[in-house]
């Protein structure tokens, strides 16, 4: 009964372009299971709780608060964001409090349809509180469409505490359409907590992304893994910059892997501290072209080279 | 049919950028089920191969498939000509999967149980396999075998396949030359092979020895072989390896 009443509200209020970034975002084309929260335009289009997972709109700024309670098995959170009105600029701060021993799903996206010419932003500022030995699979989506020479800004910052034995797994993909876009993610890593990382990236035209991850790892068996796959093509600019600190015995490993196509340019910038003996810490970087023999190998399977680089490509942020 | 008329490829020497001649004057007729081009390392067998398949152009001369001048073709117009390659050296690729490969090399989204029978027939089992990706985590004879699955999906009418061998550790020659048999029974092509082997030479219809970038000899079996294992030794290395 609920979920029928909640879906009216959402398609009285979203539009067809609305309900288009929402399923590029969120993979949505209904109203989602279990918990979440719809922002569109700046304001709630729809939300629903659970007995274990509370959604609460904060008073002293614009954002909410996810409440999960102790001991959540297998439940989902969705909070996706939309923009389809050119010049919104907009910051949302969301905090996460995921109680001790759950294990959750959070999906969070945002989608901007500019097609007009003044600039479109959205801030999202998540902070994830996460508690003993509880485990969390975050999702984040950006995508932007439109026509409009207006820009299409993303800048999230996320946050993130992980308490002793927890463990996140982010995985953040930005494939099409955001002109410009600064993605900040620090965290702080207690004992036996461990954070993963995927990050995938595709820009091209003039798009410019920039990446930052600071990592502190401050508990013994402490371990982090950042891994970035990106492609740049035609005049994009991509920076990757990272870095790891341990501060124990702990496990620190990142990996950008880039491919430049055209007249692109990545740069990538390690930085690892050690501040433990036995803390163990490796960066791996290449950027390069695609490489002649995939090309050629695919073209003597019938692929023409155009053919050839878009199955590259594809594969290597799939 | 295939038709080599005057093949010259000179390339660049890398260490003194002296031109150097890689293959000289090389003149070819090959219309038989099976042909084994063999000869010593360094010999041109490689550069012959990638000649015919439009990955290296010819300083100079023509290649003719069944009466048709290919010279100026692409790869990509000469694969969908009938010409398949099976690399020496297979080239891995990050993310795409066997399954992904094998349905570009046969054209078309390919259903599993179909992948399910080509990868058999090289000897690895689909379900360990078809998700897999095409990285560094494949062993080299993996990654061999695989090379020969896309050339099968391929159904090529002219298939190169340039020392196929070094993938069989796990696998047999008896499955390697059962490959070539079923795949000619089904594209009545021609089927080329780079080979050192005794056992691949043994079942050529012709045979052709390269030395030093020229053909050396050509002929039938029974005509080469005696002369290749024979006294006269003209390959040392294709005596090591028998
Ligand atoms: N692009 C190139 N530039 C310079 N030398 C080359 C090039 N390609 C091949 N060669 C040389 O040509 C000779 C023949 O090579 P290849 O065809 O690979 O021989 P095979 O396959 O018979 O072992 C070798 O001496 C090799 O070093
Ligand atoms: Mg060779």
């Amino acid at each position: 009964m609920r979920h029928s009443e909640q879906s009216g509200i959402k398609e009285e209020i979203m539009d067809t372009i609305q309900q288009e970034l929402l399923s590029q975002v969120a993979g949505l084309h209904e109203v989602p299971e279990g918990a979440y929260n719809i922002r569109a335009n700046g304001e709630l289009a729809g939300r629903n709780t659970t007995a274990n997972i509370d959604i609460i709109t904060k008073e002293d700024r614009s954002g909410i608060d996810i409440r999960i309670r102790p001991g959540t098995k297998s439940e989902s959170v969705h909070i996706p964001v939309v923009l389809s009105k050119s010049g919104l600029k907009e910051s949302v701060y969301n905090d996460f409090f995921v109680g001790e021993d759950s294990d959750v799903t959070i999906v969070a996206g945002c989608g901007i349809h500019n097609s007009g010419s003044a600039a479109s932003a959205h801030s999202g500022i998540h902070r994830f509180f996460v508690e003993k030995n509880a485990k969390v699979r975050y999702v984040e989506k950006h995508y932007g469409s439109g026509d409009g020479s207006g820009e299409r800004i993303m800048n999230p910052t996320t946050e993130i505490h992980l308490a002793e034995g927890a463990v996140l797994e982010m995985e953040t993909v930005q494939i099409k359409g955001i002109d410009s876009t600064v993605r900040t993610t620090s965290a702080e890593v207690a004992q036996g907590a461990s954070l993963v990382i995927r990050e995938k990236i595709m820009t091209h035209g003039k798009q410019r992304a920039e990446t930052d991850f600071k990592v502190d790892m401050a508990g013994a068996d402490s371990s982090v893994n950042l891994i970035s796959r990106s492609v740049a093509k035609e005049h994009s600019t991509q920076i990757f910059r990272s870095r790891i600190v341990g501060n124990a015995s702990c496990h620190g490993h990142s990996e950008c892997d880039a491919i430049i196509m055209d007249e692109a340019s990545v740069s990538a910038i390690p930085e690892l501290t050690a501040n433990d003996i036995d803390a163990n810490l490796i960066h791996e970087a290449a950027i390069g072209k695609i490489a002649g023999e995939q090309l050629i190998k695919l073209m003597t399977l019938g692929l023409t080279e155009k053919e050839a680089e878009e199955q590259i490509v594809n594969g290597f942020l799939k | 049919m295939l038709e080599l008329r005057n093949i010259s490829f000179q390339a660049e020497n890398e260490d003194d950028g002296k031109e150097i001649e890689i293959l000289r004057n090389v003149n070819l007729t090959i219309e038989d089920r099976f042909v084994a081009v063999t000869g010593p390392n360094g010999s041109g067998k490689s550069t012959l191969a990638k000649i015919v398949a439009g990955i290296l152009t010819p300083t100079e001369g023509q290649i003719f498939l069944d009466g048709t001048d290919i010279t100026d073709k692409s790869i990509t117009e000469r694969a969908k000509l009938g010409i398949g390659f099976a690399f020496q050296q297979p080239v891995r690729f990050k993310g795409i999967t066997v399954k992904d490969l094998l349905s570009i090399a046969a054209g078309k989204d390919t259903a599993m149980s179909e992948i399910c029978s080509m990868l058999s027939e090289v000897g690895l089992c689909a379900r360990d396999y078809v998700n897999r990706e095409i990285n560094a985590s494949l062993s080299g004879g993996e990654l061999k075998r695989i090379e020969i699955a896309m050339i099968m999906a391929r159904k090529s009418r002219l298939a190169i396949f340039d020392e196929p061998e070094a993938g069989i550790d796990l696998w047999s020659f008896q499955s390697l030359i059962r490959v070539f048999e079923k795949m000619h029974e089904q594209t009545k092509g021609t089927i080329l092979i780079i080979s050192h082997q005794e056992r691949i030479l043994n079942i050529a219809d012709q045979i052709v020895l390269l030395s030093d970038g020229r053909i050396e000899k050509t002929g039938s079996r029974e005509e080469i072989m005696p002369d290749l294992l024979g006294a006269g030794q003209p390959c040392r290395t294709l005596a090591d390896k028998l």
